[in-house]
């Protein structure tokens, strides 16, 4: 018996929504804007708890086996993350600053995914914002105030992530070319080009240094910090942004006409909602937050960039966003947890000697559970079995046929 | 047992298939009641049945595609668990499906041996042979290496029963197969089936055309709601008239209903006759007033489309609707229909040719308009394919009814979406025209395709519309919905509202209309008034026209 | 130029292809099954941990890419069961497999090898007697590492099993039309396991490729975005192995180039000579390609009966 073989067959007489390709993959699972009856709020949130909080712990105890297996104490371990990200004040904040570009790159792949774009060219874009503000900042900074100064590499920054999405965008919208091949092989081109820029453009030729970098910002000169704290505004401009997307998400007419055209192009096209523009608009916006994030991190951390750096942030934020199911501020709420897996891993595996990439161990693992604990929930709230029966069965049952 | 073994056994007496107290509960729905029957070999059964009827559910059942809640497949006698198509076919039994399943891309032989996944190399030289043999039986010519993409509907349909009958060797399943077919498509088909037929197979046939179900069928069962509700045997079926087994089926189909039917269509002949006694221009009563007197609102001169490799494109069409004018657009499935909609639209611009719409009193040129404009000129238009286009299914009813006026107030102000003006247009809209959802905030694409078709309705007709174009208006609607959606086209044409109404099923244009043109390749080859023989020159048009 | 120069130019292309032509393989034959598998960076680092550790263990080359290939498949079974099994979208997976994958190997190389910094030797490749001594041919064309013949030879075996087997054919039409192929009685999740399966044993040999051949050693990260760009390769090759190994091997003749002409002494940069071909590519596109090529149903998870 297949549990899935829910849909009323006779239904089949009619087309059901056929999603072509790449394109349609992604669809809006969240409800539509606005409209919700407020009596399911607080099961809601009980439930997206559960769905976060249960495979955090899940993915701690694997990640802790692994720490066991190699000799190290695995509660002292976390122990050590949890303090030295949230609860250390030095710790806090670094979480918080690492916050400000991935909030911002989240903004930008909430736009994209939720008009159905897979914006995965998000590097190349973060990085030539990066690099073109770490090169021009300093000398910018000789010739005029700080605040003209940093809202212009902000706006150089923002421009520059958006003019990268060009010509994706627009293979996209003319000749409908898929936008992941595209997007990956522009974002290879700018991350060597914001190399090349830094290495001969843009190049610190004092001599003492090592690896080629840009002239370095002064430190009076960066992101003005907040209440006294190291934590920069690009953390607030992160908040903003990610809210301000949201917002227009959810609350504006731009935003709903987003949401058809990536929950069914044809239907965006047959209610007369210009798909070309609104593709291209997709892609400008979604780069211009790439962009603006590789500036806020250079203008309120770095200072300057070196030619080998690159966080590779994109790639990260994209489950993430995905798993939030594009709504802002279950977005924020896992970049925080990112964050703190991040700080905190980076700096607890430096006490117990283990290469910081542990630290990405853990998030995948999160990221695994989480999707997988999505995926029992959509069947359970279909009623499709619990979730172990449905586990048990599918393992025996060798996925009969093609059942799924 | 084995395909051959099953066939062969004609003389044991028992039946090639039987289904035993049959139950399949869909979410809401009772799809499959308890249904029992038997396919013998060198039969033709017909399944007759309305939409919704559990036809579909009973052929995903015999096809190995679902699995029943209850009851016992008994295939030559053995009892069997049928829990894939792979076991189906290999019992022998091949499905011609509803939908296409031949892989585009595909050349037509490797569609056909496509599942034969024994030997190292694709043994082509056998499948040839075997293609030879098959094609010869139904008297079919057939390009092994032709794209099937490429090929036309009435093509592909071929290659979709040589493919069924390639392991089907012991039955063959029909799921409404005319439904994209010419007239003369049908009758080839028939003629292959009685060949089939000859050879020993078992085939069902699945209808809703009683006429089909008539001619072809040796033993008919009728299903309403999920239910048996009647059979008529192969004696009976040879000894009675037609006009009589017609009348009979009727009854057996429709039940009680069928008496209260009749009257919903004599309400409406009297309520059109009274509301429009002196306006002939309405074309709305049965009897068809042929000639459109109001003043014409659309005109399109020579508009075509450039053929493509999926579409016939459209050739120098010339059409004039008057205002008020219900003009049916007849054909078989595929002949430009949804081209000509999707231009009317303004979903498909044009390559040559110029439509212009009156508005305020003088022709404008609309043909490089987008949809936007369009509608809000009040040019409508209701697509057929309602739950991939017309709708957004993952969002609300109260989103979808205002879909295209994204922006336009009192729905957004500021281009800020005002939730309680959204709300309150969805409840007064629910409430008017019957949409049955649980509220506005549920899913749209979680509703019945009549409640569906009823929400897209709405929101077509709302706010001054001046010429609305239906494709396919009730496919797949029970009765009543349909009724009740023809009776809404009749009512908006008697306030001065046109109609361009295209639809497969000629009954319902002859219904509705006063004009209708026959379309068939893309090119409009004849304008019929409605009248006492307008379903027989349609026929020829649509025939004569194949021919060409 | 010099003998030597053109020797170590055609080694050195055909050295920075192989890795690319065997993980783009695999992509390109689970991406013809309708699976986007964008955790093959994932796959090759755990390729060449595998295969390194393994090689280190047993002191075989051999048995080193037999570890490779076996850890790349273990890697995909994630994939398998999250995305062919239970239709989860394939992007976040993959890239929850990549993290991990990088995460995974470079942990256990710290706690392994971070202080001894093992090497391994240097992999065997033909001596013919006569042949070997042809000036550059003999090197370029009989000398090569024994994987590399493997490899070109697989280009060939996947696009004859591809365009000419019951399997090809089931996994061509996998992409395209699930709901067809299991009409026809094939079962589509099998057919998308196995796919991507060999998409993970063959980009698991191409990340050993790098450890035990390229490098001799394993360093965390190594792969350094070729799963990427055997990902975007095999989307452009229309679903053509020959095509896939045309691509790589003009990748790794840029790649080379950059070497050679620094040796030369033409100090181009290698990040114009890494991008140009991408460049090309974009350019090309823009001015002749409308489309992509890409099968219908790929990324789209398939349930019967639900579409």
């Amino acid at each position: 018996m297949k549990p899935t073989d829910t849909k009323p067959p006779e239904m089949t007489d009619e087309h059901t929504v056929v999603s072509d390709g790449l394109a349609g993959g992604l669809s809006n699972a969240e409800d539509t804007p606005g409209i919700s009856l407020g009596s399911s709020r607080m099961e809601k949130i009980r439930r997206s708890m559960l769905l976060t909080i249960l495979p955090l712990v899940a993915a701690m105890v694997v990640g802790g086996l692994f720490l066991f297996a190699l000799g190290r104490d695995p509660l002292a371990f976390y122990a050590t993350m949890i303090h030295r990200a949230i609860i250390s004040p030095s710790g806090l904040q670094e979480t918080l600053i690492r916050m400000a570009p991935l909030l911002l790159i989240s903004a930008g792949l909430i736009v994209a995914f939720s008009a159905g774009i897979w914006n995965l060219g998000g590097d190349g874009q973060f990085m030539l914002g990066a690099a073109l503000v770490g090169g021009l900042a300093a000398s910018s900074a000789e010739v005029m105030p700080r605040g003209l100064m940093l809202v212009l590499m902000l706006l150089i920054a923002g421009t520059l992530g958006a003019v990268w999405t060009i010509i994706p965008a627009v293979m996209k919208a003319r000749y409908g070319i898929n936008e992941i091949i595209t997007t990956l092989m522009m974002s290879f081109i700018g991350v060597n080009l914001a190399s090349l820029l830094v290495k001969v453009m843009f190049l610190d030729d004092r001599p003492g240094i090592q690896t080629p970098r840009t002239p370095v910002l002064d430190v009076a000169d960066r992101l003005p910090t907040l209440f006294g704290t190291r934590v920069h505004s690009g953390v607030i401009i992160g908040v903003v942004a990610v809210v301000g997307v949201h917002l227009l998400m959810t609350r504006t007419s731009l935003g709903l006409r987003l949401k058809v055209l990536g929950a069914n192009v044809k239907a965006a096209h047959h209610a007369g909602l210009g798909v070309s523009q609104l593709t291209i608009a997709t892609f400008l916006l979604s780069g211009m937050f790439m962009g603006l994030a590789g500036g806020v991190e250079v203008l309120g951390v770095q200072g300057f960039v070196r030619a080998d750096w690159n966080p590779s942030f994109g790639l990260v934020a994209v489950p993430l966003v995905f798993l939030a199911r594009m709504n802002g501020w279950v977005t924020i709420a896992f970049v925080f947890l990112l964050s703190v897996l991040s700080i905190g891993g980076e700096l607890a595996t430096r006490d117990a000697g283990l290469p910081n990439q542990f630290g990405l161990l853990i998030v995948a693992l999160v990221l695994l559970f989480m999707t997988v604990a999505e995926y029992f929930e959509s069947r359970r709230l279909r009623g499709e079995r619990t979730v172990w029966a449905t586990m048990a069965v599918r393992f025996l049952s060798r996925g009969d046929a093609a059942g799924e | 047992m084995d395909a051959e073994a099953i066939r062969s056994e004609r003389d044991s007496g028992t039946p090639l298939i039987e289904l035993i107290g049959i139950t399949k509960r869909c979410p809401g729905v009772l799809a499959n009641d308890d249904i029992t029957l038997t396919v013998e070999r060198g039969e033709v059964h017909c399944l007759l049945g309305e939409n919704g009827a559990g036809k579909s559910t009973l052929i995903s059942i015999l096809s190995g595609m679902t699995v029943p809640d209850a009851g016992m497949i008994r295939i030559g006698g053995t009892e069997t668990s049928m829990d894939s198509p792979r076991h189906a076919l290999d019992l022998g039994i091949g499905t011609v499906y509803q939908h296409a399943t031949l892989v585009p891309t595909l050349t037509v032989l490797e569609n056909l041996i496509l599942g034969n996944t024994t030997g190292v190399r694709l043994n082509e030289a056998e499948g040839l042979r075997r293609l030879d043999e098959l094609a010869s039986i139904l008297g079919a010519d057939v390009d092994p290496n032709a794209v099937a993409g490429n090929l036309a509907l009435d093509e592909q349909q071929v290659i979709e029963i040589i493919k069924a009958l390639w392991k089907g060797k012991a039955a063959l399943i029909l799921d409404e197969p005319t439904s994209m077919l010419t007239p003369a498509g049908v009758g080839e088909l028939a003629n292959m089936l009685q060949r089939l037929k000859g050879t020993g197979l078992g085939i069902v046939f699945i209808t809703h055309m009683l006429h089909e179900a008539i001619e072809m069928g040796d033993r008919v069962t009728v299903l309403r709601q999920g239910r048996v509700v009647g059979t008529i045997a192969p004696a009976e079926l040879r000894s009675t008239d037609p006009e009589r087994l017609r009348e009979r089926i009727v009854e057996i189909m429709f039940g009680e209903e069928a008496n209260e039917l009749s009257d919903v269509a004599e309400l409406h002949v009297e309520a059109s006759g009274s509301t429009s006694p002196d306006e002939p221009d309405s074309g709305g009563s049965s009897d068809g007033q042929g000639q459109p007197a109001g003043e014409p609102i659309l005109k399109l001169e020579r508009v075509s489309l450039e053929p493509s490799q999926s579409s016939h494109g459209l050739h120098e069409v010339d059409l004039t609707i008057a205002e008020g004018e219900i003009l049916g657009v007849a054909g078989v499935g595929g002949n430009g229909q949804k081209e000509l909609a999707e231009v009317l639209a303004g979903q498909r611009p044009i390559d040559s040719g110029s439509i212009s719409l009156r508005h305020n009193g003088a022709f404008i040129q609309i043909g490089r308009l987008g949809v936007h404009s369009r509608h809000e000129m009040g040019l409508r238009y209701l697509s057929d394919d309602r739950r991939g286009e017309a709708v957004v299914g993952t969002m609300s009813v109260a989103i979808n009814l205002v879909l295209k006026r994204i922006g336009k107030p009192p729905f957004w102000k500021r281009q800020i979406i005002q939730h309680a003006e959204v709300w309150q247009h969805a409840e007064a809209v629910i409430k008017e025209f019957d949409i049955r959802t649980p509220g506005p905030d549920t899913n749209i694409g979680k509703l019945s395709g009549g409640n569906i078709q009823k929400a897209i309705l709405a929101r077509e007709t709302a706010s001054d519309p001046r010429i609305v174009v239906y494709n396919k208006p009730t496919h797949g609607l029970d009765i009543r919905t349909s009724l009740a959606v023809r009776e809404r086209i009749r009512q908006m044409a008697a306030d001065g509202v046109s109609a361009v109404v295209i639809s497969n099923h000629l009954e319902e244009l002859l219904d509705l209309c006063g004009r209708i043109a026959v379309v068939s390749k893309g090119r409009i080859v004849g304008i019929v008034e409605n009248g006492p023989n307008a379903e027989r020159r349609i026929g020829d048009l649509m025939v004569g026209a194949f021919a060409l | 130029m010099s003998e030597a120069l053109i020797t170590a130019l055609l080694v050195g292309a055909i050295a920075a292809s192989v890795p690319l032509m065997l993980a783009g393989l695999g992509e390109l034959i689970s991406e013809r099954a309708g699976v986007l598998n964008v955790g093959l960076e994932g796959m090759m680092l755990m390729g060449a941990y595998g295969g390194f550790v393994v090689a280190l263990a047993t002191g075989s080359t051999w048995m080193g890419f037999v570890g490779g290939a076996v850890a790349g498949g273990l890697v995909s079974l994630v994939m398998v069961v999250l995305c062919v099994r239970w239709g989860l979208d394939q992007i976040v997976v993959g890239i929850g497999i990549l993290l991990g994958a990088e995460g995974l190997t470079s942990l256990l190389h710290a706690a392994q090898f971070a202080n001894t910094y093992p090497r391994l030797g240097k992999a065997a490749a033909p001596s013919i007697p006569w042949f070997s001594d042809i000036p550059v041919v003999g090197r370029v064309v009989f000398g090569e590492p024994y994987m590399v013949y493997v490899t070109l030879i697989a280009v060939f075996v996947a696009g004859w099993v591809l365009r000419k087997t019951p399997w090809g054919l089931a996994i061509r039409a996998t992409g395209e039309s699930p709901e067809a192929v299991d009409a026809a009685g094939v079962n589509v999740v099998l057919v998308r396991s196995l796919a991507t399966l060999s998409a993970g044993v063959l980009a698991g040999l191409g990340g050993a490729y790098l450890s035990l051949v390229s490098s001799g050693n394993f360093i965390p990260l190594m792969t350094g975005g070729r799963g990427f760009m055997a990902l975007v390769l095999a989307m452009l090759a229309r679903g053509r192995p020959i095509w896939l190994a045309l691509g790589a091997l003009l990748f790794g003749f840029a790649t080379a180039l950059t070497t050679a002409l620094q040796i030369f002494g033409i100090d181009i940069r290698p990040e114009i000579v890494n991008s140009l071909p991408f460049v090309v590519v974009l350019v090309v596109l823009t001015l002749f390609g409308r489309d992509d090529y890409l099968p219908s149903s790929l990324a789209l998870p398939y349930v019967r009966g639900e579409r």
